[in-house]
């Protein structure tokens, strides 16, 4: 159901960033834009200024394990003047770090912690990045893809019990 | 009620401390060396009783922060300097059990998240992952649906109301919005045999049809809850103690709310006219004719007189939705065995506190790739931390109480 859009919209941010911008699809009537991790700042920013995305609806990552680029940072835009959304994703490789956007949406402070505490994907810039959801001590990213949910399970029978799980 | 009793006390508790902290600190100075000593004084010249800044742990067992919140306050005396939120305490990992569940086994788990408008919840869940199947729900689980969301509307706004008016010092309400409650989790219970994790939709429309007095209900309901609101009206909008603890308390601006995040309520009482029920219509929402009040200040008390013209709203829309229900099969054409193609949604319904927004990845299994649900409480909690402060402890409570946030759904 991915088709390939060609806009005014996407025309503009091609016309602005030229091939930072990889892709331009649009999947059950939703637009979305493929970006280059390295233009993420100046890309937000002329979302929000030029564009009028005021608002970062959600900000969001997904695990691909088998992919050269692991994740996909998702970025979720609404813009009240418009009333339209559109989607930003930005691949990531498994180490690579992206820069933060809590100076363009506050927003994205509280966001980008649940992202950096579910997939530990880290933001450069951020002013206080640590786990949200879980405990500082916690080991591991919950929502990548080989975090097996039994793995806390069998480590704390084995530790405390001794036994192999039976689950 | 009232602030000054429980205000002192807390600022002899406050006072006991820091000549505590001092008296640690007179001990540890002897032994560091004199530049330290010297920052010190200048550190402690900042506040204004020239005491240490004091950092008070409310929650996470503290009734009035709505459930396991914790915040960590920085206080300088009894005023807010800085908040910090410690949360996840009721983390359950909701997003990655969807991923190991099929589409329709995890429909009762958003249930639990905003454990108080469950109904909304599934709305949201449901619609979402019909956009991802391509089908619609047919016209008359549109118009059930729409009767239930609204009512859940007014359970959880009733919520807010009588616990926000706890939280404050006035008790009584409580009591009224518990007994108008009741009315609408009897439908609930009535339509599907639960009253608070109802999952009371499937996926493509509705598993129940509507009981034989469901429209009676829902208009008897109705007609009540009229003069039920004018009875809070009464105990609270010209009560000047609450005036006194609401007005100006919590201000956020429009400016501030956008770029926040936060969403509902919160959004409309600083004056921005957006509803997404308005806006991007679901369900059958635009057949119906309702308003979307706004408040003007962004305070405390602006929030409150939003959420009562809501409720008087979504009574509105129950009574236009009786008066017609279209007939007709009430599940649309979904298989059992739910198989989106590989692709991806993202769908938000304007919920009780806000947007609520799923985005669902699909790799063309029956189990869905990547659920991610963005929580109106969660973004709207962040807000806090500029709400409060300046403020004084007291209206922290306030504040948390106004922002009407469910730990279930901002840990999730």
């Amino acid at each position: 159901m991915q088709t390939p859009l060609d806009n005014d919209l996407t025309k503009r941010y091609r016309e602005q960033f030229g091939a930072a911008i990889l892709e331009a699809i649009e999947d059950r009537k939703q637009a979305y834009l493929v970006i280059e991790a390295a233009q993420l700042e100046e890309i937000a920013r002329y979302s929000r200024d030029v564009e009028k995305f005021d608002l970062l609806e959600d900000y969001t990552a997904v695990d691909w394990p088998r992919r050269e680029k692991r994740f996909d940072l998702v970025a979720i835009l609404y813009s009240f003047s418009h009333n339209a959304r559109l989607r930003l994703k930005i691949p990531l490789a498994a180490e690579q770090s992206a820069a933060s956007l809590v100076e363009i949406w506050p927003t994205a402070n509280w966001l980008e912690r649940e992202i950096f505490d579910m997939f530990g994907i880290s933001f450069s810039g951020h002013p206080d990045l640590k786990r949200i959801l879980l405990p500082e001590e916690w080991q591991g990213h919950p929502l990548r893809k080989d975090y097996d949910i039994l793995q806390q399970d069998t480590a704390w029978v084995r530790e405390n019990l001794g036994i192999e799980s039976g689950q | 009620m009232g602030p000054g009793k429980s205000g002192d006390r807390e600022r002899a508790v406050a006072v006991k401390k820091t000549e505590a902290v001092r008296r640690q600190k007179r001990k540890e100075s002897d032994l560091r060396n004199v530049s330290d000593t010297l920052q010190d004084d200048a550190a402690q010249k900042q506040t204004l009783l020239g005491a240490d800044e004091l950092i008070l742990n409310m929650g996470p067992q503290h009734p009035s922060t709505h459930g396991v919140l914790r915040v960590k306050l920085k206080l300088d005396g009894e005023r807010v300097r800085g908040t910090e939120c410690v949360i996840g305490y009721l983390h359950r990992g909701v997003e990655k059990i969807a991923e190991n569940r099929t589409y329709q086994q995890f429909a009762p788990y958003v249930d639990r998240m905003d454990y108080v408008a469950a109904v909304s919840n599934g709305l949201g869940y449901c619609e979402a992952v019909e956009k991802l199947l391509n089908v619609e729900a047919p016209p008359r689980a549109k118009v059930i649906r729409t009767i239930m969301t609204e009512l859940q509307r007014i359970a959880s706004h009733l919520v807010w109301l009588g616990t926000h008016a706890l939280d404050i010092g006035a008790l009584t309400p409580l009591f009224y919005c518990m007994r108008e409650r009741e009315e609408i989790l009897k439908i609930f219970e009535k339509y599907c045999g639960a009253r608070l994790t109802t999952h009371a939709f499937r996926i493509g429309g509705l598993q129940y049809e509507a009981y034989d007095s469901f429209e009676k209900d829902v208009e008897r309901f109705c007609k009540d809850f009229e003069r039920r609101i004018q009875e809070y009206v009464d105990l609270l909008t010209g009560n000047s103690i609450w005036i006194g603890r609401t007005r100006n308390v919590g201000v956020l601006s429009a400016a501030d709310c956008i770029a926040l995040g936060a969403s509902g309520p919160v959004l409309r009482a600083s004056g921005v006219k957006w509803d997404l029920r308005k806006a991007q219509p679901y369900a059958a929402y635009d057949q119906y004719k309702f308003e979307i009040p706004v408040g003007t200040n962004g305070d405390t008390y602006d929030r409150y007189m939003v959420r009562m013209e809501e409720m008087r709203q979504s009574r509105l829309i129950c009574l236009q939705a009786i008066e017609n229900i279209p007939a007709g099969p009430i599940l649309g054409k979904v298989g059992k065995v739910l198989k989106p193609p590989a692709g991806e949604i993202y769908h938000s319904i304007e919920a009780p506190k806000g947007i609520l927004g799923y985005y669902i990845v699909s790799d063309g299994t029956t189990q869905p790739y990547r659920v991610r649900i963005r929580p109106p409480s969660f973004v709207n909690l962040q807000a806090l931390d500029k709400m409060a402060r300046g403020h004084l402890v007291a209206d922290v409570v306030a504040i948390i109480g106004t922002l009407d946030i469910v730990l279930g759904e901002v840990d999730r």
